[in-house]
């Protein structure tokens, strides 16, 4: 599934232009991202929460040449998902 | 940022809808991604990152208050990878 798809089916839902449909889901992904940029953390319940976390300076190694090397501290954004969502992935697949 | 605070900020700058149009959007995309989450697909949004499930094997726990042993039945957990421009846009330097 791709973001087309889910403009499609939002479009279904909502009737209207379509171009403006796209635009607003445009919009939602660039939201979240500026916020996270920002450092803050979205929450959207029942699916699951986008965090930013801090990551450390570490000693790694280049796994193929064996040579150490230093992994800068950096940022990563991680997901966490809701037992919602958790629980309705695992619903009714057994 | 929550759920609403995203509906109200898409919605205050989107002038072709309401905040009910945007409240409709939102839920439609998320429920989209989680019922083909179920469904075991993938599913990709450029610029923004992908969902998939993966799949965790049972293996035999313990009850850390008892000791007592259980069996940890196989199950399927959503998963998020940040794209390529979300990540960047993330590890800022603080």
């Amino acid at each position: 599934m791709t973001k087309a798809d889910l403009v499609e089916i939002a479009f279904e839902k909502v009737g209207c232009s379509k171009k403006d449909v796209s635009g607003v889901v445009d919009r939602v992904f660039e939201t979240i991202k500026t916020n996270l940029e920002k450092g803050g953390k979205v929450k959207v319940s029942g699916f699951g929460n986008f965090v930013v976390r801090s990551k450390k300076a570490r000693r790694g190694r280049n796994p193929q040449t064996g040579e150490e090397i230093t992994i800068e501290k950096r940022r990563v954004m991680t997901f966490k998902p809701s037992q919602l969502l958790k629980d309705f992935v695992n619903s009714g697949s057994k | 940022m929550t759920r609403s605070e995203l509906v109200e900020e898409v919605a205050s700058k989107a002038s072709n809808f309401t905040k009910k149009d945007v409240e409709l959007i939102v839920s439609t995309l998320f429920e989209s991604i989680a019922e083909s989450l179920k469904k075991g697909e993938k599913i990709e949004i450029r610029g923004f990152g992908s969902f998939k499930v993966k799949k965790r094997n049972a293996r035999s726990g313990r009850n850390p208050k008892s000791g007592e042993g259980i069996r940890v039945e196989a199950k399927r957990v959503p998963f998020f990878k940040a794209g390529k421009e979300l990540k960047e846009r993330v590890n800022i330097p603080e």
